[in-house]
């Protein structure tokens, strides 16, 4: 059975999670596969953007806990994980994820560093590590306090206790709330629209909006000016303007 | 053990009768724990496509019963938040969920959370003699399993209010006037008007009544914008059941539609 099934469907190419019966958790061999399929996405000029989404009753639960536990602290330190956390995230093109049921631990650590998360209203997201007597280790608190702030960050991560699809979709974890039914095909769509713009003001935008959460907002503003500046040098700026003004649609070529 | 739920299902409904009739149909925590085990078959068997809730005896149901809540005078305050968190919430919330039509029938007197519960279901049914006697505040207390929440919309801020504050008996003729409950039956012809619009819900598209009533509830949450955005993701999955092809191909043949629910 294949553990990370692939689709295209125009410029959107599809993973979805398949390891049902481990609640799709995320070991390191899904994780390398993971990243070697964006990495071949990444490379591939017909692909515009990307959605990751879990077969059967939710998303993806964390690590895989067996792997973790026969891991003492010099081969946790040897780990090839955070590397291949590093690969995923490098992904330059626009990355969603489509949530339905429990996003958690490391399945949740994979939501938040995805640009966007559609999500089901039977959606869950928690970061459970504590009650393991870990912690999560995967971007997950830094990310976490990033995107929805102090009190709820620490809410989750101490107390380990999940939120459900509409406060995650309140604080703006979640980018549409959808019935569950829908939240692929709505991920999707979204995916579509975004894949038709110009991908070199895609990389540069999806740049912009990571390092702003990095730097202090002169130094954001000043990339943000210098990726914009960079943007002028492009055909399809010259198309997506030249368009509008000429009401058709553009017909931009990533260059 | 005591059967303080009974339970009938015929042609797709499941009746849940309250059975503790010596005690007007009181909650204890034995009843509330039977109850929630037979709302988890409502909820996974597919073949059960309305739900009836009811009392046995002369009472629908008197709410808490306040045999289990005598306060010592010597101890520190009791925690009423701890039922209400463990039983009428969860069941409250269960019963909105519930992707099939909830009846109530209202055969007698429903006080306290007997009441709210009654008024939180999706049809209200209720004999002529029957009545809702909002208790609470009579003992200090504030309306509870979802009485705050339903009363207003029922009935009306003004109506609302006066109807928690002041805790009287309201007739059930009362209620149907006011319009916060489906319809008043004389007492002999309550239960065959009860089956007879249960039994119809149960042969017609659960799925579609299930989101319909989803609907409603979301609605009393957002504003016209989002309602109208979950109009339309709930018609595109509707438009998707069998139930709509069914219904669509025997209007156009001019036949009885023959809905499965799905």
């Amino acid at each position: 059975m294949t553990q990370l099934i692939s689709e295209r469907q125009g410029r959107v190419l599809t993973l979805t999670l398949n390891r049902p019966q481990a609640r799709n958790a995320l070991d390191n061999a899904q994780l390398e596969r993971l990243a070697t399929a964006l990495e071949q996405a990444s490379g591939d000029e017909s692909i515009g953007a990307v959605v990751i989404t879990g077969a059967g009753r939710g998303f993806a639960a964390g690590a895989d806990l067996k792997e973790m536990a026969s891991r003492d602290m010099v081969a946790t330190l040897q780990d090839p994980r955070p590397g291949l956390w590093a690969r995923i995230d490098g992904f330059p093109k626009p990355l969603l994820t489509a949530v339905n049921g429990y996003a958690l631990g490391a399945g949740f650590e994979l939501a938040l560093l995805s640009d966007m998360v559609v999500a089901g209203e039977n959606a869950r997201f928690g970061l459970p590590e504590i009650t393991l007597g870990i912690m999560p280790g995967a971007g997950g608190i830094q990310r976490l306090l990033r995107a929805v702030g102090k009190g709820l960050a620490s809410r989750m991560v101490l107390s380990g206790e999940p939120i459900d699809a509409r406060e995650a979709w309140r604080v703006g974890l979640v980018a549409r709330l959808c019935p569950p039914d829908l939240t692929l095909e709505y991920a999707q769509q979204l995916a579509q629209r975004i894949a038709e713009r110009a991908p070199l003001a895609l990389q540069a935008a999806k740049q912009a909006l990571r390092q702003g959460q990095e730097v202090g907002l002169s130094q954001g503003l000043s990339i943000e000016r210098q990726l914009f500046t960079l943007l002028a040098a492009t055909d399809d700026r010259q198309e997506g303007i030249r368009a509008f003004l000429e009401k058709r649609t553009p017909k931009f070529t990533g260059r | 053990m005591d059967e303080l739920i009974t339970r009938d299902v015929q042609q797709g409904v499941m009746t849940l009768t309250f059975n503790r009739p010596e005690r007007l149909n009181s909650f204890n925590d034995a009843m509330h724990l039977q109850l929630a085990e037979q709302l988890t078959q409502a909820e996974r068997d597919a073949e059960i496509r309305c739900l009836v809730l009811t009392g046995a005896g002369r009472a629908f149901c008197a709410g808490q019963d306040l045999n289990d809540r005598n306060v010592d005078p010597d101890a520190g305050p009791p925690d009423l938040g701890l039922s209400v968190e463990r039983f009428y919430n969860p069941l409250v919330r269960r019963l909105a969920r519930l992707e099939k039509p909830v009846i109530a029938a209202v055969n007698g007197v429903a006080a306290g959370a007997g009441a709210t519960l009654a008024l939180g279901c999706d049809i209200v049914i209720a004999a002529r003699s029957a009545s809702f006697v909002m208790g609470f505040s009579k003992l200090g207390l504030v309306p509870d399993s979802g009485g705050t929440w339903f009363l207003p919309r029922l009935a009306g801020r003004a109506r609302a209010m006066g109807l928690a504050m002041l805790g009287d008996k309201l007739s059930a003729e009362q209620a149907e006037s006011w319009g916060m409950i489906w319809e008043v039956v004389d007492d002999a012809a309550l239960s065959d008007r009860v089956q007879t619009i249960s039994r119809h819900l149960a042969t017609q598209p659960t799925l579609g009544l299930g989101l319909i009533k989803r609907a409603l509830l979301a609605a009393e949450q957002q504003g016209l914008d989002a309602q109208l955005d979950l109009e339309r993701d709930y018609q595109r999955l509707a438009g998707r059941s069998a139930d709509y092809r069914e219904g669509v191909a025997a209007f156009l043949a001019r036949r009885p539609p023959q809905f499965t629910g799905r």
